[in-house]
């Protein structure tokens, strides 16, 4: 090997199609069509939109809150709080309820909530400089505890009817045309959120400096800080940004549900990280992309909705979905250890 | 002398001496023989299994999988019990253990042989493990008066003043102890997972000592689940819900380093009791039970501190980055 090709940087490798097929974008999508027509075939009730509309909101506010987790993963950290804030916000959101105030006071209330527990977060992990899975177990245990001390065993249920119509209803009605196949579905705010956000975060990653950015710090952080990217200030806008994501989750599902305990998204913090890994993005970081993640979020939502149309319980659904996750990433191992050289 | 005294272990032990005794003055029932044997007796499976999940964060990984492999365990040989009354009791806890050991090696072999990040892994079979008893079982339960006899008795034994669950956890306590400090292959985990590369030039297999660390957590959570359906006398698919995260909370307030390659068995010791002494001591102080997770979240948040400005080395770095990094890579 002869030395001066240590400074020859080599273009893009000529695309092979193998590699394009393995891409994992490309399973996820095998995977969801799989999901669409097996489920189509078993239930006649699967393909009908007012169903499919209604199972979108039993996912969307995991899957708003996947999106940060996503970013977070990407860059190496973790943010195991999120359902504790989810709690933390949906209790507040019923003191001000009961005092009163409006839907849009409620949401506000909500998102706030959830910023002051990501700042909480943010400046423990970059400013403290603690690793942030060992944080967010502490303060996991910590919002939901603080939940449990004020509410006790109480529920809190007297939430105003404009602020549980936006949980209830749907925020695009169904409008239908003289032509079967042209229609505006029946879509629920929380989906609608998540959507608009999807977009706004696949531009933000994929498109945009600071994107690149994280994929750098994800990477390698040393030499992205060598490099001057900001990377404690952007990790903690990170966790800001999942704690916000996780408040305003909170307000949709408060809305949802029309009542709240403090045992409320109970475990939600790992269905969430499953979502976010079985979308693709590496948890040593620096790899994955928004599309990957909501593909993820649309397959395991349709498993859980098609599952729970024949009557399958809930918890042997999850172990289709882990069995999924772990089968989806050790196949394509499994192959590369067959065909060396390859993959 | 002096390092036994600074050690993370001594204080820790000392602030739980002071908890303990200041308790003790305000409520003298609190460290009556009676509720401190109770107090250990419901704290046992929290030491075993704080010690077995410090064996995987030694090699730098992490088992989330153990409640519900708990549950699965558990429920397995309350099966046993159930359909085999007539079987001597310690085949039903070999039972549990074995299954246990069963599911661990999946674990080990997924993330040592596959290289699948265990985080991944355990996620996913924590969901498999949970739901499997809800398929053996099609969401039926076992109730105490479905176990046999002598399934449920053998916890609530006394021995020499000691309870059974009591027993136990000091022969494992002895056993972790010795392995992780006397042999070879215990002290791999520390070799692994202090610094993998240099691990490797030493000759020890890192795949090897992780499949046995997850095989260790396995065995440990299937002896724990029977100590727990036997004790509380029902076995369903929700037994143990989120015990994982207090598990490795106790790891974390025992000084165990999340990076790998730090901790001791004193330390998880020390940290589950930390944790045991919190729920005893606060209906005894009339303070109600609701507190119990802010105060755990609180401890764990001041214990990493604490940990971290401990560890902090006084050496000068370009980049603080560089350091942090180097000890606590996932």
């Amino acid at each position: 090997m002869p030395t001066e090709e240590r400074y020859v940087v080599l273009d893009q490798p000529p695309r092979r199609l193998s590699a394009i097929l393995l891409r994992w974008e490309v399973i996820l999508v095998i995977l969801l069509m799989l999901t669409v027509v097996v489920n189509a075939i078993v239930s006649p009730y699967f393909l009908d939109v007012y169903n499919l509309a209604d199972a979108t909101s039993n996912f969307s506010e995991k899957a708003i809150i996947a999106l940060a987790m996503a970013l977070l993963i990407l860059v190496r950290d973790i943010d195991l709080s999120v359902a504790a804030i989810i709690a933390l916000a949906a209790m507040a959101i019923g003191y001000a309820a009961d005092a009163g105030f409006g839907a849009p006071v409620l949401f506000a209330v909500g998102i706030g909530v959830g910023l002051l527990c990501g700042i909480f977060n943010g400046f423990l992990v970059t400013y403290i400089r603690l690793p942030s899975i060992v944080v967010t177990i502490g303060t996991m245990s910590l919002f939901r505890g603080l939940t449990q001390v004020i509410l006790g065993d109480q529920a809190l249920t007297h939430y105003p009817q404009g602020f549980l119509n936006l949980g209830q209803n749907y925020f695009i009605p169904f409008v239908k045309t003289d032509i079967p196949w042209l229609f505006v579905p029946p879509v629920p705010l929380s989906f609608l959120i998540f959507l608009v956000l999807a977009a706004i975060f696949g531009i933000v990653l994929h498109k945009t400096a600071v994107g690149r950015q994280l994929f750098a710090i994800g990477s390698n952080p040393v030499a992205a800080r060598f490099s001057g990217i900001p990377v404690d200030r952007l990790r903690f806008i990170l966790f800001v940004l999942s704690g916000a994501l996780s408040g305003l989750a909170g307000a949709l599902l408060a809305a949802r549900l029309g009542s709240m305990r403090s045992n409320i998204a109970f475990g939600w913090e790992l269905d969430i990280v499953t979502m976010v890994i079985l979308g693709g993005v590496s948890i040593a970081g620096g790899i994955g992309s928004i599309l990957g993640v909501f593909l993820a979020v649309l397959v395991l939502g349709l498993v859980t909705f098609g599952m729970s149309l024949n009557n399958i319980p809930g918890q042997v659904v999850s172990v289709y979905t882990g069995a999924l996750l772990i089968a989806v990433i050790a196949i394509p191992r499994i192959f590369e250890r067959i065909r060396p050289g390859g993959g | 002398m002096s390092a036994v005294l600074k050690s993370r272990e001594f204080i820790l032990a000392v602030a739980l001496a002071v908890a303990v005794v200041v308790i003790g003055i305000y409520q003298p029932v609190f460290v009556e023989w009676e509720n401190l044997s109770d107090m250990l007796t419901e704290t046992s499976v929290l030491f075993m299994m704080a010690m077995a999940q410090m064996v995987v964060i030694l090699t730098r990984g992490i088992d989330l999988s153990v409640a519900a492999n708990l549950a699965l365990s558990g429920f397995l040989a309350a099966l046993v019990s159930q359909y085999y009354p007539g079987l001597p009791l310690v085949l039903m806890i070999l039972v549990a253990i074995l299954s246990g050991l069963v599911f661990g090696m999946v674990n080990g072999a997924l993330v040592a042989v596959l290289g699948i990040p265990s985080i991944v892994v355990t996620l996913g079979t924590l969901a498999v493990y949970r739901g499997m008893i809800i398929i053996i079982a099609g969401g039926d339960q076992v109730n105490a008066s479905e176990m046999g006899v002598s399934f449920q008795a053998f916890p609530k034994d006394s021995f020499l003043g000691l309870t059974t669950p009591i027993w136990i956890t000091i022969v494992v306590a002895i056993l972790f102890w010795v392995f992780l400090n006397f042999t070879r292959t215990g002290r791999g985990f520390y070799a692994v997972g202090g610094n993998p590369v240099a691990a490797r030039y030493c000759g020890i297999d890192q795949g090897k000592q992780e499949f046995l660390a997850y095989s260790i957590s396995g065995a440990v959570s299937g002896l724990c689940g029977y100590l727990w359906v036997a004790r509380y006398g029902i076995a369903y698919s929700e037994i143990a819900s989120g015990y994982e995260l207090t598990v490795i909370a106790a790891c974390v307030i025992g000084g165990v380093s999340i990076g790998g390659g730090v901790g001791t068995v004193a330390g998880a010791l020390l940290g589950a009791l930390f944790l045991g002494i919190v729920n005893t001591a606060l209906p005894v102080l009339q303070i109600t039970p609701f507190w119990q997770m802010a105060i755990s979240g609180a401890v764990i948040l001041a214990a990493v501190v604490i940990n971290a400005r401990a560890e902090r080395s006084p050496d000068k770095l370009i980049l603080p980055e560089a350091r942090r990094l180097g000890r606590a890579r996932p």
